[in-house]
């Protein structure tokens, strides 16, 4: 029952978005429906606001108005159920740790606060080490190892959630060929297995082969739908060419006014 | 004087004194670390300087030195310092560096006013809050499930404890937040509230340490053992281990430094903390040069041994070749080797290191030296068929697959062919269908 259940339910519903730094707005009145089952890419300029929106979905940021639901539900009774995967650059790579102990957070949820990581854990996190093909490199102090090897490394982590929905901010970027077949074949396994996935992505080539739906922002949805429809020139156009001259000019305004008082 | 303790030396009374550097120095190092991994070494410094006005306005406020109000007092001083720097920080666009000056040294300002105001009716000191009266340490006792202990030890006794138990408990929460701190905050383990928490530890253990032992050695300890032990190891658990072991041993240290070394040079005894924390110092230049991980003098020997190793295959190599250029000649002339003179001319190097390098090979069973003239063994010759079959794989290699021009193959291998394992030899052989000439036309040997 509780399996048909959440087949129906929409894994992440925006309603009415707006978050803003410092006064400054970064996303209007964003809104979109994530279908379950589905690959969505995200795609947009740069400071079109795509890591805010998933900073601010996850309620990292404050948000200025806006309702998020995950499974119909809040974040707090859902936060199980959702995986994070931050950016690569996010992190301090010098931190005193090998592959296998970063794979293990991905468990700390599950564990429990105040207890210890054990034996089992472990053996779970090197599994999934094992799946995205790094297992023989996971007492590497993660400095060691390449940039496609560091974000393996957090895909493993957020695959040990064993989460039902995950947003990823560009598991993509930089990194070589075999990584980004490794992430790609990740997400695959993902959705074959009913799992829904938001991914932030700069590559606009490879979109129509990767993600089902797609989410074209900038600053607000400029299209949200399946891939076929909504990944068009226009729409692209749209995205990346008219930045929205207008509103940026008020938002500069709005922040002048705020240190003119 | 009998050895390393002077006679006037009483375990008694030094006893408590090291005890109480040692307590102090453990609780500092424990919560530094996490300070150190977050990039805030300078929050603890600020964070202890500020509990001045705490303990100045709870004595003003209260009209009495009795500690808990003092405490508090400078623990919530401690923690408004934490606060602040962050907010100006956010909000003001000042970087961390300048807010957390500019806030510390206000505070530290403002308690020193609120001191030298206060001091006509008080026994508070603003030289004692620098380097603290931990020689005094044995002279005020506290009695305790019937022990008596000097009150400082039994106080800062119980800091460590609490920073064990706190760290020990929520070991990997910390780990977590200081690491990652946004996916920390969305499995639930909010960062900011794992910060705030270090920020009390900090600011108890500063509070606890201040006017027994001083501002500057729990200043020291809460970054230098660290900042230490990071050059020691990379893995947090033993990280921690050892700015615990570099702390204890300083405080030891310390003390015999401050005690000891300057009567027997006919100067007087100097402050324990301050000594202290000066060896801590020591410590820490002693983990930079020779520390496995990062030490400087470590990376040198390194580099030089590697150095000679790259040296010590092109020696073997070269004399391969040479014998494979004699093929016709007979085995006495083929296999006579070369003197160190035209070995150092024939690799364009200085003789000096080469003829270190080959008595090294002869140690070593490559090379014999028979009258004056270095030659293979038969070890030596796999080796040097090893390092050239490299070499000749990369360069076929190189030309076949990567298309990098004829010209600048040789520099190429003559750098791979030093990290060319077994395993990578059989891949390029692989990869290069087994052919058996490299592009010069040179005949690749067979692997041995």
């Amino acid at each position: 029952m509780t399996s048909s259940r959440s087949q129906n339910e929409l894994p992440l519903s925006v309603y009415d978005l707006t978050v803003a730094y410092q006064r400054k707005p970064v996303l209007w009145d964003v809104g979109f429906e994530v279908p379950p089952g589905s690959l969505v890419g995200v795609v947009g300029p740069n400071g079109a606001g795509k890591s805010t929106l998933l900073k601010a979905v996850l309620e990292l940021l404050p948000k200025v108005s806006g309702q998020i639901r995950f499974f119909g539900g809040s974040y707090a009774e859902n936060r199980h159920r959702v995986g994070y995967v931050p950016q690569r650059e996010s992190v301090d790579w010098d931190f005193p740790i090998d592959a296998l102990d970063v794979v293990t957070m991905g468990l700390y949820r599950q564990i429990g606060w105040f207890r210890r990581v054990n034996r089992a854990h472990r053996d779970r996190a090197m599994a999934a080490l094992e799946q995205v093909g790094i297992a023989d490199l996971a007492h590497r102090q993660i400095s060691q190892l390449s940039g496609g090897q560091q974000q393996r490394t957090f895909l493993a982590r957020a695959l040990v959630q064993g989460a039902d929905l995950y947003l990823m901010d560009e598991p993509f970027a930089a990194v070589d060929a075999a990584t980004e077949l490794a992430v790609l074949a990740v997400l695959r396994e993902m959705k074959a297995a009913g799992k829904t996935a938001m991914v932030i992505h700069h590559d606009l080539q490879t979109v129509p082969h990767y993600f089902d739906y797609v989410l074209l922002l900038n600053m607000r949805v400029v299209a949200f739908g399946p891939t076929s429809e909504v990944f068009t020139t226009e729409n692209l156009q749209k995205t990346y060419g008219g930045r929205l001259t207008l509103l940026e000019e008020a938002t500069h305004a709005m922040r002048e006014r705020g240190r003119q008082r | 004087m009998n050895g390393l303790w002077p006679d006037d030396w009483s375990w008694q009374l030094d006893g408590w004194i090291i005890l109480a550097g040692v307590l102090c120095a453990l609780s500092s190092a424990l919560v530094g670390n996490f300070l150190v991994l977050r990039k805030l070494s300078l929050l603890g410094d600020a964070i202890s300087h500020a509990v001045l006005p705490g303990l100045a306005i709870a004595f003003l406020v209260t009209a009495s030195r009795s500690s808990w109000p003092m405490f508090l007092g400078a623990v919530i001083a401690g923690l408004v310092t934490a606060g602040a720097t962050q907010w100006i920080r956010s909000a003001g666009k000042v970087d961390e560096g300048a807010s957390l000056g500019v806030v510390f040294t206000c505070l530290f300002a403002l308690g020193l006013v609120l001191i030298v105001q206060a001091a006509d009716r008080v026994d508070l000191d603003p030289g004692c809050v620098l380097y603290g009266a931990i020689e005094t340490t044995p002279l005020d006792q506290v009695s305790w499930l019937g022990w008596r202990m000097p009150r400082v030890v039994w106080v800062l006794g119980t800091v460590l404890l609490v920073n064990v138990l706190v760290l020990g408990v929520l070991y990997k929460e910390f780990q977590l937040s200081s690491f990652d701190p946004s996916m920390s905050t969305a499995l639930g383990i909010s960062a900011h509230g794992m910060h705030s928490l270090l920020m009390v530890l900090v600011a108890v253990t500063a509070v606890a340490s201040f006017e027994s032992v001083g501002n500057i050695l729990v200043v020291a300890m809460l970054v230098v053992p660290p900042a230490a032990a990071q050059l020691i190891s990379d893995r947090l658990g033993r990280v921690i281990a050892w700015s615990l072991i570099l702390a204890a041993f300083s405080a030891v240290l310390g003390h015999w430094l401050a005690t000891v070394v300057p009567r027997a040079m006919g100067y007087r005894a100097v402050s324990t903390s301050a000594m202290i924390a000066v060896a801590a110092g020591l410590l820490f230049c002693v983990c930079f040069l020779v520390g496995p991980r990062q030490g400087v003098l470590s990376r040198w020997w390194q580099r030089r041994a590697a150095a000679a190793e790259m040296l010590a295959e092109d020696v073997v190599g070269w004399l391969y070749r040479r014998e494979e250029k004699l093929a016709a000649a007979d085995k006495a002339s083929r296999e006579a080797g070369a003197g160190p003179e035209e070995l150092a001319s024939g690799l364009g190097v200085a003789l000096g290191p080469l003829r270190r390098n080959l008595k090294r090979l002869v140690r070593r069973g490559t090379l014999q030296n028979v009258a004056g003239r270095y030659q293979l063994t038969a070890a030596g010759r796999e080796e040097g068929q090893r390092v050239v079959r490299a070499h000749r794989l990369w360069e076929q290699y190189l030309v076949e697959q990567a298309e990098v021009p004829l010209s600048r193959i040789h520099e190429h291998a003559e750098r791979f062919e030093h990290v060319t394992t077994a395993r990578m030899r059989e891949a390029l052989a692989e990869q290069t269908d087994g052919t058996e000439r490299d592009p010069h036309g040179s005949r690749i040997p067979p692997e041995h």
